[in-house]
């Protein structure tokens, strides 16, 4: 071939290369990968309700939310009754507390929910891009520890948070090891491997439950610590809240972590946890409440409330928080967006019982009333009282 | 052009019509239209090369080659290394394998050699559909039908009876290596049989009937002629079948169990290179992170070249051995 036609086909060749790897860069930088979305399996029908806040004059808008399984319950539900109530259609994604954080720091959502305290490092990226945003709690809920053993009916294995830590650290490795029958004396535990299920994915329930772990043992706090996602000692992985309850029914002799509601849902049996007050507690709608009685609540509301020292609390419990710029870029969704927050905080809570979901206290709807009246649209507040 | 094809009198002009300049100006364009097209896939290859590099840089200026060798993976501690995830990929894909070939190999005699006319029609339409099924489903099927299975009968049984051995060690989860390595095996079983299926019809006649004119029986035709023939195609069919097993992500993401640990059992849950990076891409967060995930990629890219460079290498020395002995 001729000298002209090589160059002229290099030249192509390097200029085509060089504009895939520039777009690739660029897309990679904003790229996010939503999970499917998990279905609710039972929902109560919705009682009569009252009056919702009335919107604005803004015409009813769309909004996308993406965040953790761990309220996707109860998020399903009140998004559903809100179209019915409105006509604001809003699609909520659970792929995790931790993409719900990446998303709205990458702007392609609206709100994100998380029930993770953002890390500082999470924080100023998310200021970077949007300005100040907000922990607006909206409900709190718990994690129930659910295992798989035939015969042994829930509510009857009791474990201590030192004894569940080891257990996740992969030191205590039978079920009829002598630190769990010791707890447990009428009962016949089988001598089977435990078969330990955790998050494979960036989840704001491990948020919570490592939280919890932290505070009772000091060899996890050192060895594993408190995050999304940790390096977990063993033994198999799920996908969502879904997947370790998928797992853990489909494995004998397997322990997991999934919030209350899927416990409740798919019929999982659940262990006691010995609370800080010394009683054994199971995950309920009142040992949750109980929880969130008696902690300070800070103004924005970045508190964990694992561990409380009430008597009636269950010990791994938490906030679950939507996470929303101060600042709002949309006027129409602005108003949207605070509208549903409000109706969320006062009317919402009355759909989280059925759903063994917290109703906030009314010193956390304080806080969050004021944080839902903080949010602005170019200076303005878009709500008042 | 048409004038000389119909081979008219006048090879060079009918109709007022250069045949000349018009097969000059068509034969040029269209060569080098393809050769653009063939850089283009070779500039699509470079791009992502760069790109992937350039996204891992924080991982490689942080780690080194340490990454490679390095067993944990905490993003708390922002600590990553690649090791387990590597092991898996390459025990899942030698499970897979171990599983299939004799299975594809006997399916492709069968199909050219020993089968009724009747049943190869049918018989090749079906394994070729099993490749069409896409990759979810085969693993929610592994998941809800397979897991159970692998853990009950399966991995009970050789607990049981080899559980001397350490590959059979341990408690039956059902997700493992071991379910990873039969999914795997499932998808690439339609992959090495078609393939080889068209080698080993490649066969001539002539080598077979003179075989068998010599006294041999179909058994002996089979593995002294017809296999050696074809010993560069069916490598060259397992090499396509393993290049799916190492990249498969979905189906192996579903039943492998998520455990970053390198275990000598077959029973314990781990992971590959592709379900790591599909669990947590989505959220990883920061540049180091996200670096760590991206060079997993990297060193996927680097595993799949260098066995394809020994696949290469072995069919060229088959090749070379055949011909000598020719």
């Amino acid at each position: 071939m001729k000298k002209s036609t090589w160059f002229v086909l290099l030249t192509s060749v390097i200029l085509l290369a060089s504009v895939v790897a520039v777009s690739c860069a660029q897309t990679t930088a904003n790229t996010v990968t939503p999970t499917a979305t998990p279905t609710v399996t039972a929902s109560p029908t919705p009682t009569a309700s009252p009056k919702p806040t009335p919107l604005t004059t803004a015409q009813a808008t769309n909004l996308n939310g993406a965040g953790g399984t761990f309220p996707a319950p109860l998020y399903t539900k009140w998004f559903d009754v809100y179209d019915q109530l409105t006509g604001v259609k809003i699609n909520y994604a659970a792929v995790g507390s931790g993409a719900g954080i990446s998303q709205i720091t990458a702007g392609t959502i609206d709100f994100g929910a998380s029930d993770a305290i953002m890390t500082s490092d999470q924080q100023a990226k998310a200021e970077a891009a949007g300005g100040p945003i907000l922990h607006i709690p909206m409900t709190s809920g718990a994690v129930a520890i659910i295992y798989n053993l035939s015969g042994i009916p829930s509510g009857q294995i009791k474990l201590t948070g030192d004894v569940l830590a080891k257990i996740y650290l992969k030191t205590i490795k039978n079920w009829n090891d002598s630190q769990i029958t010791i707890l447990n004396p009428g009962l016949d535990l089988p001598d089977m491997p435990i078969a330990v299920v955790h998050r494979s994915d960036s989840s704001g329930t491990t948020y919570i439950y490592t939280n919890y772990l932290s505070k009772v043992s000091s060899d996890w706090n050192t060895q594993v610590g408190n995050a999304t996602a940790v390096n977990w000692p063993g033994d198999i992985g799920g996908q969502g809240n879904a997947g370790v309850a998928g797992q853990v029914q489909q494995t004998p002799g397997s322990i997991g972590y999934v919030e209350l509601a899927y416990a409740i849902q798919n019929n999982l049996p659940w262990v006691l946890l010995k609370n800080a007050a010394g009683n054994y507690a199971a995950p309920s709608l009142e040992g949750t409440t109980a929880a969130t009685v008696g902690v300070a609540l800070p103004d924005d509301m970045k508190v964990m409330i694992t561990n409380s020292p009430n008597p009636d609390a269950y010990p791994i419990c938490g906030f679950t928080w939507i996470l929303a710029y101060v600042n709002q870029t949309d006027l129409a969704k602005g108003q949207a967006l605070v509208n549903m927050l409000w109706w969320a905080i006062h009317d919402g809570q009355q759909y989280g019982t059925s759903l063994d979901y917290a109703s906030l206290s009314s010193a956390a709807v304080a806080k969050a009333e004021a944080e839902i009246l903080s949010i602005k649209y170019q200076g303005q507040p878009l709500l008042s009282r | 052009m048409k004038a000389a094809i119909l081979g008219k009198n006048e090879p060079g002009r009918a109709a007022g019509f250069s045949t000349r300049r018009h097969r000059r100006f068509g034969d040029p364009i269209f060569s080098n239209a393809t050769l653009v097209l063939a850089f283009v896939i070779v500039g699509l290859l470079l791009g992502m090369i760069i790109v992937l590099n350039i996204d891992a840089f924080p991982a490689i200026r942080k780690f080194g080659l340490g990454f490679i060798t390095s067993l944990t993976w905490d993003p708390v501690k922002e600590q990553f290394g690649a090791l387990p995830a590597i092991f898996g990929t390459l025990l899942s894909s030698a499970i897979a394998l171990i599983i299939a070939i004799p299975i594809s190999l006997g399916a492709a005699i069968f199909l050219v050699e020993l089968a009724p006319s009747w049943i190869r029609g049918p018989a090749s339409f079906l394994i070729e559909m099993l490749a069409a099924i896409p990759s979810v489903i085969i693993g929610l099927w592994g998941l809800f039908v397979l897991v159970p299975f692998v853990r009950s009968p399966i991995e009970s049984w050789l607990g049981d009876k080899l559980g001397f051995l350490p590959f059979f060690q341990g408690p039956p989860f059902g997700v493992g290596f071991l379910a990873a390595g039969m999914i795997l095996s499932v998808m690439v079983i339609p992959i090495i049989t078609a393939m080889s299926r068209d080698v080993i019809r490649a066969v001539p006649a002539s080598q077979r009937e003179s075989m068998l004119a010599l006294g041999a029986t179909r058994w002996e035709v089979i593995r002294r002629v017809v296999l050696p023939y074809c010993r560069s195609g069916l490598v060259g069919a397992v090499i396509l079948g393993l290049g799916r097993a190492l990249g498969e992500t979905m189906a192996v993401t579903m039943v492998i169990g998520n455990n970053y640990a390198i275990s000598a059992s077959l029973f314990a849950p781990g992971t590959t290179i592709a379900s790591k990076i599909a669990s947590e891409f989505s959220e990883a967060t920061s540049d180091v992170y996200i670096g760590s995930l991206v060079e997993l990629a990297l060193v996927l890219f680097a595993v799949t070249l260098v066995i394809n460079v020994i696949a290469r290498l072995l069919v060229w020395r088959l090749t070379r051995v055949k011909e000598a002995t020719e």
